[in-house]
């Protein structure tokens, strides 16, 4: 069970539960079901968006357009109930249908022209932000009874709260391991990730495979768009900056690799969790600056980056060795 | 005649930037004649040419070390947040030291070259992809800077700082200055010595360089190293434009720009060409298009969509596929033609 | 043509009737027209350059043909892409393991038809799918395991098991047994046996003469996108196939050229035990002042790996090196310039040029590597070195600032020798360095290596050309399975000697 495929996972894993034993010793009300549940909420926009990232990733690409994409959901549902008084039900489906058509669009520029998936995520970044801002440049609120009903229902287990917004982060990252585990799509995207040119010889339809791709990043984004606005009941455009580095961050400590083809989408929930233990490790500890969090997660990525190279340095020794 | 068919013989490439810049700035003027207006006043110039021209600065110097990066096949995108920190360390240093004026600047300078240095160690040595490498530290670098100014924003008073941030120097404001000096400074080290030849030539292809005697690795830190510096000087010009340093503000987006920039000189993401003046008429031409946004009463936000609009029509043009399918409607039409 | 083709009674499975493809003016292949019987081993020879792997994509539809009909069990035949050739029976598995190095082998085996269940993909069914497929290949291993995990020799096993799993007629195998050691060879040689008993018809490319006469029916030979002939194996000397394969007709084959020996006083370079593990077994050699040593062998025989070597652009872990009488360790391209040698390699396009430099830069860059960063070579001087090179080596470019890529191969490959001209080299390694040019071209720089010769530098040759090394060569060296096997000098050296030697 133990090796490169799952050492990354297995080790994140370890890192998550030391992190967590580390907070429940040295503070209290750190264990327990209602900082769990709280983790769980906190955190959901953040690993829903990472499940579609860790797609991207394992396909060998990246998107660094999903905090926009986010912050542009929340400007296009505003728009919709408070500006056209369209039911939150109809909103949230014409918002994620948008997304997922962005997500696309994205996909066709990278697979037809075969321009770097970075720049042209970047592009997609400035151009939902503007979107966003043109929408709407002050913070408003969404109000509408149903929006309410949605952030306030929850299932109380013990002391904590499973709300609407964690329970859905659970469906959606049950549906991500699912599409990557059991679909012939989710394994096609591993194998682009894993050898593009080889998969294209097996038979892989890579262009159209990297489309769906981004189309399911563009759809995980909107969704997370849509849990923002729901837990906060408003949308300002400054929503989002910089989500993409954490996303990209939650995938990679989850133990995926950056460079494609390896790694699990369950990784993006633990890596997320691992985000959220660290802000509420320096959270409880009060003296530090909340800036910590940052540097830690810049020095854990890092770690993590290393450990992969050497995995593979080592994996490939002992490759050699056995073709002697 | 025969100096006409030299001058022909520079890469056309070349006017393609250039004249955009001018067909944007010459519809300006036509339809708002105090657009291309330059007064001189209390000693110095003013303007929205010469506007643009401050206002751009900080994004020429960065996209001046990153046109380096790039043509070693490579990226920098922790710039935003290497500014934040030589920002942050400049302003800690005038407000807590005593340290002269030009020790700040070594000091910050040294700082953004350091961080580029481990960028360069990361992709060079360690093997990780640029996007990556330079990645941990765009995550990581504003909370660093935040920890060197303790996470408020630290104002000075520093008559050097106002110099640079609205001095001016026979009419033409300091910072002006310092970019050109810097640009210049740039095109004799790598056009003056062999050095910008190798380092096109490791991104153009770092196997066929090895076998001529070049070794990457090196250059390519340099590479990174110099974009370190770029980027510190840029902050310090950044904090000097209101005698603050903002960590949460400081350089925010500026990646975005000097690679922005660097397309728009034509340069290759896929490394082997470093257009250093045309970078910078690139960083030229998007503080154009924002300062036209922003006086021309279009609502700001319309800025982000137009610079989108703009990279993603330059890659078009540039990407393989376009230049494969209008070489086939040429031969098709040559085809036709002999075919008549 | 030899031999001729033996009368198959039988239907053939694949007919290949004038298949040609060009590539931007250059001709892949003129016409090429064989055909394969029902479970058959065909041999599918040709140097590097001579169409095999350009045949194998129009085959499997990665390429379209421009003109030529292909019939496959009697059926018009036109892939569009090798999934396409895959569901009609025409599989391909290549030297490179075209399989997904990061998933497991039971994921790689059942990629794109993984059994299902309610609409999702059941891993215990395709587990079992996998453990039979497996079996039909004779590998016992452990397919939940990941791919890169296991020898290349078992990769390619689990490559073939997928090819043959999707009822395939035509296997065509693509240097398989280049990484295989001789165990594993006879492996996959049973292997192959079993499947032709089962009907399978395999195309069999290789450059390990020996194996086409262990395991072949019938050779195809190409050369330079031609169809040279097929023989029955069993009716062909090998002598004669190597002849077909890089000889031209067999009356030439005993002109030999004037030459004297040179004094051995004056080498240049001696090398001594000279080696690396897995790489290039220890070979002796050294090369005089003036002398142009040709270095002949077949593809994969050594000759690219002793140029590699020599020029420090693999790390040597035996042997000592001398340089004009004095020992040097080289440990990089850097040193061995430094030394007074410069490299011409074999691929071009790769290792070669700079495609987005222009000829001038790409020209001056191994002097100015040379001279260091801090002394840059002052541009009239640049202007004045290049323009006289392109008039020596009369190189056809419309100005000096050309991107390189633009230029022709002929003229690409006289740019990199005026490249290492620059740097007054003291011995030049040249790895085919009249592959894939146009005739003018090529008789520019045999003329050039001549004149060079004569000016006092030395020349190392490696040429699959049998009859252009007999013309220019003082000495040949012939090289097979990575080891040095004849050294021929004066009248000694010619066609037939060298591929006697080959063939021993």
């Amino acid at each position: 069970m133990l090796n490169e495929r799952t050492l990354p996972l297995i080790s994140a894993i370890i890192v998550l539960l030391l992190l967590y034993g580390f907070g429940s010793i040295a503070y209290q009300g750190f264990f327990g079901l209602r900082l769990a549940g709280y983790l769980l909420t906190d955190n959901a926009f953040i690993i829903v968006t990472a499940v579609g990232m860790a797609f991207v990733i394992l396909s060998g690409g990246i998107d660094l357009s999903v905090g926009s994409m986010i912050a542009f959901v929340c400007a296009l549902m505003a728009l919709l109930v408070v500006k056209f008084q369209i039911h939150p039900v109809v909103a949230i489906a014409i918002s994620v249908c948008v997304g997922t058509l962005f997500g696309t669009v994205m996909g066709l520029v990278i697979a037809i022209f075969k321009i770097q998936p970075f720049i042209v995520t970047l592009a997609g970044m400035f151009l939902f932000r503007g979107l966003g801002y043109v929408i709407n440049t002050q913070q408003v609120k969404i109000d509408h009874p149903f929006m309410s009903s949605l952030s306030e229902f929850g299932i109380i287990i013990g002391q904590g709260e499973l709300n609407f917004v964690a329970i859905i982060m659970i469906l959606f990252l049950a549906l991500g391991v699912i599409i990557s585990r059991y679909t012939r799509f989710g394994h096609n995207v591993y194998a682009i990730g894993g050898d593009a040119q080889s998969a294209a010889l097996i038979g892989v339809n890579v262009p159209w495979t990297t489309v769906k791709v981004y189309a399911l990043s563009g759809f995980y984004s909107s969704v997370a768009g849509v849990l923002f606005a729901v837990a906060t009941g408003s949308a300002y455009p400054e929503i989002g900056i910089a989500v993409e580095l954490d996303a990209i961050a939650a995938v990679v400590l989850g133990g995926t690799l950056l460079t494609g083809g390896v790694g699990y989408v369950f990784g993006a929930f633990i890596g997320g969790m691992t985000f959220g233990v660290i802000q509420q490790l320096i959270n409880f500890d009060g003296t530090l600056n909340a800036a910590s969090t940052r540097i830690v997660i810049g020095a854990l990525l890092l770690l993590f980056i290393l450990l992969q190279k050497i995995i593979l340095v080592w994996a490939k020794k002992f490759s050699a060795k056995g073709s002697d | 005649m025969k100096e006409r068919k030299k001058f022909l013989d520079i890469n056309p490439k070349i006017w393609g930037p250039i004249f955009s810049l001018v067909v944007i700035i010459v519809i300006m003027g036509i339809i708002d004649p105090g657009f291309i207006q330059i007064e001189f006043k209390d000693g110095r110039l003013y303007g929205s040419l010469i506007d643009i021209l401050v206002r751009a600065t900080p994004t020429a110097i960065i996209a001046l070390g990153m046109a380096v990066v790039i043509g070693t096949k490579g990226i920098d995108l922790s710039v935003g947040s290497v500014v934040a920190i030589c920002g942050a360390v400049a302003a800690v240093l005038i407000v807590e030291t005593q340290l002269p004026f030009f020790m700040v600047v070594i000091v910050s300078v040294l700082v953004g070259g350091g961080i580029g240095f481990l960028n360069g160690i990361m992709v060079s040595f360690i093997g990780i992809q640029p996007i990556i490498a330079t990645l941990i530290l765009m995550v990581s670098g504003r909370g660093i800077a935040q920890l060197v100014t303790g996470g408020r924003a630290v104002s000075f008073d520093s008559t050097a700082m106002d110099i640079i941030g609205s001095g001016a120097l026979l009419a033409i404001p300091v910072r002006l200055w310092i970019m050109t000096a810097l640009v210049l400074c740039t095109v004799l080290l790598l056009r003056k010595t062999a050095l910008g030849l190798f380092l096109e030539s490791v991104g153009a292809n770092a196997k066929a360089s090895r076998l001529l005697g070049i070794e990457a690795r090196m250059l390519k830190v340099i590479a990174y190293i110099f974009s370190g510096m770029c980027a510190a000087v840029a902050g310090m010009i950044l904090i000097a434009d209101v005698s603050t340093a903002e960590i949460n503000r400081l350089g925010l987006w500026l990646e975005l720009d000097a690679i922005l920039a660097v397309v728009l000189a034509g340069a290759s993401l896929n490394g082997g060409r470093i257009y250093l003046g045309l970078t910078i008429i690139g960083a030229l031409i998007i503080q154009t298009l924002t300062t036209i946004i922003f006086s021309s009463g279009v609502p700001v936000e319309y800025n982000l969509i137009v610079k989108a609009c703009i990279i993603l029509a330059v890659l078009l043009i540039q990407s393989e596929t376009t230049k494969n399918y209008v070489s086939q409607l040429r031969t098709k039409s040559l085809e036709n033609r002999h075919a008549e | 043509m030899g031999v001729l083709e033996p009368v198959v009674d039988v239907q053939p499975l694949l007919e290949i009737k004038n298949i040609s493809k060009g590539f931007a003016g250059v001709q892949a292949l003129n016409k090429v027209s064989f055909s394969i019987a029902p479970g058959e081993i065909h041999a599918l020879l040709g140097e590097n350059g001579a169409g095999k792997s350009t045949f194998i994509k129009v085959l499997t539809g990665v390429y379209t043909r421009d003109s030529g009909k292909i019939l496959f069990d009697g059926q018009d035949f036109h892939a569009t892409s090798s999934g396409h050739a895959q569901t009609q029976g025409v599989s391909t598995v290549y030297q490179e393991v075209n399989l997904i190095p990061t998933m497991t082998v039971t994921e790689n085996l059942t990629l794109l038809q993984q059994p299902k269940r309610f609409g999702l993909i059941s891993p215990k069914r395709a587990k079992q799918r996998a453990l039979e497929m497996l079996e039909r290949v004779g590998l016992n291993i452990d397919p939940s395991k990941q791919l890169d995990s296991y020898s290349i020799a078992v990769q390619q096993l689990v490559a073939i098991a997928r090819a043959i799993g999707t009822k395939a007629k035509l296997l065509i195998l693509d240097e398989p047994t280049a990484s295989l050691d001789a165990k594993e060879v006879l492996r996959l040689f049973e292997l192959m046996r079993q499947l032709k008993s089962q009907g399978i018809s395999i195309i069999f490319v290789t450059h390990f003469l020996d194996q086409v006469y262990e395991i072949t029916d019938r050779i195809t030979v190409l050369r330079n996108g031609s169809f040279i002939g097929t023989y029955a194996t069993k009716k062909l000397p090998q002598a004669e196939l190597i002849h077909a394969m890089v000889g031209k007709s067999l009356d030439e084959l005993t002109s030999g050229s004037n030459r004297e020996t040179s004094d051995s006083a004056d080498d240049v370079l001696r090398i001594q035990n000279f080696g690396k593990q897995r790489f290039l077994k220890p070979v002796d050699l050294s090369i005089a002042k003036g002398e142009i040593v040709g270095l002949a062998g077949m593809l994969g025989s050594g000759r690219s790996e002793l140029c590699e070597i020599i020029f420090g652009a693999q790390a040597v872990d035996q042997g000592s090196m001398e340089i004009a009488q004095n020992a040097v360790h080289i440990k990089s391209p850097k040193q061995a310039i430094d030394h007074g040698l410069g490299y011409c390699p074999e691929d071009r396009k790769i290792d070669g040029i700079i495609a987005e430099l222009s000829v001038r830069e790409n020209m001056i860059l191994a002097l100015q590597a040379k001279r260091g960063w801090l002394k840059p070579i002052p541009m009239t001087e640049q202007k004045a070195m290049v323009e006289s090179m392109i008039e020596r080596l009369s190189i056809k470019t419309p100005n000096l600032n050309k991107p390189i890529g633009e230029l022709s191969g002929g003229n690409q490959q006289k740019v990199i020798l005026a490249r290492w001209l620059l740097t007054q080299p003291t011995l030049l390694l040249l790895d085919e360095p009249t592959r894939g040019i146009d005739i003018g071209a090529h008789h520019d720089i045999i003329a050039i290596m001549k004149e060079l010769c004569e000016q006092g530098m030395s020349l190392l040759v490696a040429s699959s050309e049998l009859e252009e090394l007999v013309i220019f060569a003082h000495r040949v060296v012939v090289m097979k399975d990575r080891k040095k096997v004849m050294e021929l000098t004066g009248s000694d050296i010619s066609q037939k000697s060298i591929v006697n030697a080959i063939a021993q």
